[in-house]
């Protein structure tokens, strides 16, 4: 292994586990005795539950039977409001809300039941469009139906309409997203009042479902034990929902006393977890004659399904990311979460960012269509500087060179000579175009959260001289246990390979916080590099260590002190960055410690025989301060792309009596190999002062920039203006025979 | 009509193969019978009588790792893991049809395993990585 | 997994013989290579529940060549068509659409057989066979009968096939040489679709003037149709831009797409036409367009 590992591809730490099949993962797992359980969900989308009927010819004395009658503590999932039933008691609020939950030891007879469990309902009228909410159709949360607004005022908007050279409005919408991670959600429970409830289960964030479980079952915080298997992939789709698997699980384990093993299928994966929000913005900017931004008003509104979940944060999180990286004197966003009786959405990388730089690199294209500047030259002319705010009056401290990241990009796609080429080849039946977005994405909690979240992260030295690194950061595949190692080996200068990174267990490893918002390299990571600096300072304050050693010394030198002192351990706390202010109820001042800036350009072909759209090559450029991984971090960016292209021309949620119908991988699509284009990643690098050996967050990112860059290439292409996504072929189709 | 892949998964307890959706479509399940590539949730294990069925478990020698498994480790291949499997099979099937294959005779003979997390591109690399290391 | 597993069987014949025996008791039907019957036995919804295992049977596999025909064992699957030399030489659709269906674990084990038995109007090898004229052999305890496959489909999910019989051997005259083919499979992702259309077309053109010709649409109406009117249209006529165009007008009116989960019927109704313009505007000595 090389000395200094940060910055270097170093292979996956489990990667070997991975190739061979040896990894497990929680369906992987049994014990004796073992139960398996399934939900039953509601066949409607909003009513009052009149009776439950166990029918058919089953063995019902044989089935461990749950109701809302059978929770021992609150009937909620802990999260921000707490309006979440685990089961629904009176009231149902959308198609395929849990009611009753059964176990039983054959698992194919236990489908029989299933199907043999009929939930008579008095429905009611529901809602199902985010306008028909907004509209108030029907009052179905609270006394409005909204779950939050935030207003984030700066300047005044209202001084400028009169006096501007143009003023441009537009409205865009984008659908919902499934996360489609390959391993469905799934969770293994033992529950006994004696012991407790212990959960094993495939999740971004251990604490959350301990938090929840702890509320569920009424029980003191060292009775719940939550651990980490390893996990298929997340993409948000496990931040909140294994609160609810994991409670469902443990509630039959609890009852039945044996453990109970749940593992969802595709289709029901798909047809009651959680999907990116789907949102609606709407834009009106005012612009001086040479092209300036002088005013913004943003009205910002996601679709947060039945339950409030997370909606505020993806709505805080879309809310500021509105304005993008571009300099305004006067801004205005107004967002709302609504809520309508569909699944409730929830986390999806990037989370209410992709949403709302999609409707503002679609309308800026508009603008600069109206003050008859190309996109860049629009775009040239407003990026944010150093010195500059952001719409929350963030003034950056930080360089950022937005135009020289465009030029960049420009130039690495040769976007001038094709946009000449693609125009002089129009005529033939496929007509190609390029495009692109500029867009940031801050890393990290919004505001105050990791003041809030006060996360921790140890590190213990072992007797051999090993140091194991305790978080419950979790490797959903992004790399994170990698990383760590890397962090905390170059921090100490001693081998990669002397690094262990627990498994996350909420009896073994402290809240290092949950494994979200693009926080864990730059957030916990830097809390790893305390950490272990701490177990450093006292080997050499303790003089077992010279300050100059080997990684022999090093572990000699644990030895020695474990010897002595029977542990070495060492805890880091989250301490905010210098100047940084937050303002909860303004909605102003530094919304993120550090912002990933970033340009993609996209090129496309687009069949004017079957209006398919495909992506034929891609360039992702961006400045993420420093890269402590280079092959993951590409592997980041790569995979993120590839989730946005599918977003923008595959990933369509049919919606019925706000139920997802196409609940199937057949039927909902996800690009395949043959569908990604060659994507060309390029990382620019300035150490963000704050962040592990100046690294910044990029899980998210990605997310952020094709969909607007796609649709302006297609605009390149055809001339025709899209405001929305899943753009499908349907879609082109109509504008095409409208355009002729 | 038990599936094979429950077979493998449940009684003989080989849980490298993975189940991502049962219908065909992703890949995750993916295992060679007499040397094809099948979905193993697709095939009852009615069908298999006299056959020679090839898991993931049985790709490396000892601790000797495939070159394709090797190269998946190196160029970023993996990452949350749960497609590797059937992808490294799948890939090792398609070296075995076809030593040196372009990049659209990758693209077509992993056509149908589905990786949500890489964006296919260091699955790629990593195959024609293995090509290299193999030659 | 949706199905009560143990109340299915899936007994396996020893040869030919005995599975026509067995079909020919009621409740019997043949389990191919799984592709279709195990998608829908995986979401609980496969009825019935007794079936013959097919897939052992020797009987039904291979490819065999006369110099007027070639013959394909029922269980013939994708990878199989793809790998022969005279298929890839003379139906060049039929190997296309096999190697655009599913991904290679599907070509392994889906059959040509269970594509035409499954009657699914979104089939990918369907509308090349139906270009190609292809016969069909149906075989009982008791006897066979082969018949041409135009017009075994007779609505959705319905066709001439008697419960006791079984889908033999498919058969494909070699007439089609010197003709011009024409195939386009629209699913939206580049691979593992399932088809919104499907066209597969053939032309024998002489002179500019269409001597014959076979078009045929997959997901644009109940079964895998065959478009006879636009055919009759087309017949000894000279190809041109007025041609084209009533083709086209006919083709509205024989085709029937509807809405479903998967695409719209104005986009498939347009897309037919589309893809019908084109294959006849390259017909002959110069594109018309």
């Amino acid at each position: 292994m090389p000395d200094h590992p940060f910055g270097k591809s170093i292979p996956r730490k489990e990667g070997r586990k991975k190739v061979t099949g040896e990894a497990l993962y929680v369906d992987d797992l049994s014990f004796d005795g073992m139960l398996h359980g399934v939900t039953v969900r509601s066949p409607v989308a909003r009513g009052r539950i009149k009776n439950i009927l166990f029918e058919g010819d089953l063995p019902w004395d044989e089935f461990t039977i749950v109701t809302a009658k059978d929770i021992p503590g609150g009937n909620f999932v802990a999260l921000i409001l707490n309006d979440q039933p685990y089961l629904a008691a009176e009231m149902v609020n959308h198609p395929e809300e849990p009611v009753v939950l059964l176990a039983h030891q054959n698992k194919y007879l236990l489908e029989e039941a299933r199907r043999n469990v009929r939930i008579e309902i008095d429905e009611l009228p529901p809602v199902y469009s985010l306008e028909d909410s907004l509209a108030r159709k029907a009052i179905i949360w609270g006394e409005d139906n909204i779950f939050k607004k935030f207003l984030v005022d700066k300047g005044n908007v209202e001084d400028v309409w009169s006096s501007a050279h143009l003023i441009i409005e537009g409205e865009y919408h984008t659908g919902a997203q499934e996360q489609l991670y390959i391993e469905n959600n799934g969770a293994i429970a033992i529950a006994n009042s004696e012991d407790g409830v212990t959960v094993w289960g495939s999740m971004q964030c251990p604490y959350y479902v301990h938090k929840a479980l702890v509320k569920l079952f009424d029980l003191t915080e060292d009775k719940i034990r939550v651990i980490q298997t390893e996990t298929g992939g997340g993409f948000g789709g496990k931040e909140e929902y294994p609160s609810m698997i994991a409670g469902h699980a443990a509630l039959l384990a609890w009852k039945s006393g044996k453990p109970v093993k749940m593992i969802y299928d595709r289709a029901e994966d798909m047809v009651a977890t959680t999907k990116r929000h789907p949102s609606k913005t709407r834009h009106k900017t005012a612009v001086s004659a040479d092209g300036k931004l002088l005013a913004m008003e943003i009205e910002f509104i996601i679709d947060g399904g039945a339950y409030c979940t997370l909606s505020p944060v993806v709505l805080s999180r879309g809310t500021i990311h509105a304005a993008g990286p571009y300099y305004c004197p006067n801004v205005r966003i107004k967002s709302q979460a609504v809520a309508t009786n569909v699944p409730p959405h929830g986390a999806f990388r990037g989370f209410g960012a992709p949403q709302s730089i999609f409707a503002l690199e679609r309308h800026f294209d508009k603008v600069a269509r109206k003050l008859g500047l190309t996109a860049e030259e629009f775009r040239r002319r407003n990026f944010i500087h150093e010195g500059e705010t952001t719409a929350t009056s963030q003034e950056i401290r930080e360089r950022v060179d937005m135009e020289g990241l465009l030029n960049k990009a420009l130039e690495l796609t040769d976007y001038h000579a094709k946009t000449r080429r693609f125009a002089a080849e129009r005529g033939s039946r496929v007509r190609r175009g390029i495009g692109f977005a500029s867009f940031m994405h801050g890393a990290g909690f919004t505001g105050s959260g990791e003041v809030y979240l006060q996360s921790v992260v140890g590190a213990e030295a072992t007797a051999d001289g090993h140091v194991q690194l305790l978080a419950a950061s979790t490797e959903i595949g992004q790399g994170t246990n990698t990383i760590f190692s890397q962090i905390a080996s170059e921090a100490l200068g001693i081998d990669f390979d002397l690094i262990e990174v627990l498994q996350p267990d909420t009896s073994k490893v402290p809240n290092s916080g949950p494994t979200v918002a693009s926080r864990t390299a730059m957030v916990v990571g830097k809390l790893v590099e305390s950490a272990v600096l701490g177990l450093k300072q006292t080997l050499i304050g303790s003089g077992f260590l010279p300050e100059a050693y080997s990684s022999q010394d090093f572990q000699k030198a644990c030895g020695e002190y474990i010897d002595r002192f029977g542990s070495l351990k060492t805890a880091a706390t989250y301490q905010p960055p210098p100047n940084v202010h937050w303002d909860d109820e303004k909605y102003q001042g530094d919304a993120y410690g550090a912002y990933a800036w970033a340009v993609y350009v996209a090129q496309v072909a687009f069949d004017e025989l079957t209006y398919e759209a495909h992506v034929e090559d891609f360039v992702a450029l961006q400045e993420v301060g420093r890269v402590i991984n280079p092959v993951l971090a590409a592997g980041q960016i790569e995979g993120g792309v590839a989730q946005a292209i599918g977003f923008t021309l595959f990933e369509n949620v049919v919606w019925k009596d706000g139920r997802m119908v196409n609940n199937q991988m057949t039927n909902y699509i996800i690009p395949t190999p043959a569908d990604i284009p060659p994507i060309k990643v390029y990382f620019q690098e300035n150490p963000y002062a704050y962040g592990p050996g100046g690294a910044k967050g990029i899980g998210e990112l990605p997310m952020d920039g094709a969909a607007p860059a796609i649709l302006n290439a297609i605009e390149n292409a055809t001339g025709l203006v899209f405001t929305e996504v899943p753009l499908l072929p349907e879609k082109l189709m109509e504008g095409m025979l409208a355009q002729s | 009509m038990a599936r094979l892949l429950d077979v493998l998964r449940e009684e003989l307890k080989l849980t490298g193969t993975k189940e991502g959706c049962g219908e065909g479509e992703c890949g995750a399940c993916t295992v060679l019978i007499d040397g094809q590539i099948v979905n193993s949730c697709l095939v009852p294990v009615a069908q298999i009588e006299g056959s020679n069925i090839k898991t993931i478990e049985g790709v490396a020698q000892e601790s000797n790792l495939h070159a394709v498994q090797q190269a998946f480790i190196d160029h970023g291949g993996a990452q949350c893991g749960i497609c590797t499997p059937g992808m490294v099979l799948a890939a090792i099937n398609l070296l075995d049809r076809n030593p040196t294959p372009s990049e659209s005779e990758i693209r077509t003979g992993l056509a149908g395993n589905l990786c949500r997390c890489t964006g296919y591109m260091k699955i790629f690399e990593s195959i024609v990585k293995a090509c290299q290391s193999n030659r | 997994m949706r199905a009560y597993i143990p109340g299915y069987e899936l007994v396996t014949p020893t040869s030919l013989n005995d599975a026509l025996k067995l079909i020919a008791e009621p409740g019997w039907k043949p389990f191919a290579g799984g592709t279709d019957l195990m998608v829908l036995l995986e979401s609980g919804k496969l009825e019935p529940r007794r079936y013959i295992n097919i897939w052992p049977l020797d009987e039904l596999r291979g490819i065999e060549a006369t110099p007027d025909s070639i013959t394909l064992g029922a269980l013939t699957t994708y990878t199989d068509v793809q790998a022969n030399q005279i298929l890839r030489k003379e139906f060049p659709m039929l190997c296309q659409a096999a190697s655009e269906t599913g991904g290679l674990a599907i070509q392994n084990r889906g059959t040509i057989g269970g594509n035409i038995a499954n009657a699914s109007p979104a089939a990918d090898t369907t509308p090349a066979l139906l270009a190609y004229d292809a016969e069909i052999e149906l075989r009982s305890k008791d006897d066979s009968r082969w018949l041409p496959y135009q017009g075994f489909h007779t609505g959705y999910k319905q066709m001439l096939l008697r419960p006791d019989e079984l889908l033999t051997r498919i058969r494909l005259p070699r007439n089609k040489s010197g003709w011009t083919h024409y195939f386009r499979k629209v699913g939206t992702r580049k691979a593992q679709a399932i088809s919104k259309v499907c066209f597969s077309a053939v032309a024998h053109v002489h002179d500019d003037r269409v001597v014959d010709t076979r078009l045929v649409f997959g997901s644009v109406a109940p079964v895998v149709m065959r478009c006879v009117n636009v055919e009759n249209e087309l017949r000894d006529r000279v190809i041109n831009t007025d041609l084209i165009k009533s083709a086209g007008q006919i083709l509205r009116k024989e085709i029937a797409p509807i809405d479903d989960i998967r695409s719209s019927a104005p986009y498939r109704l347009q897309v037919a036409l589309n893809l019908l313009t084109d294959f006849l505007s390259n017909l002959g000595s110069q594109p018309k367009h």
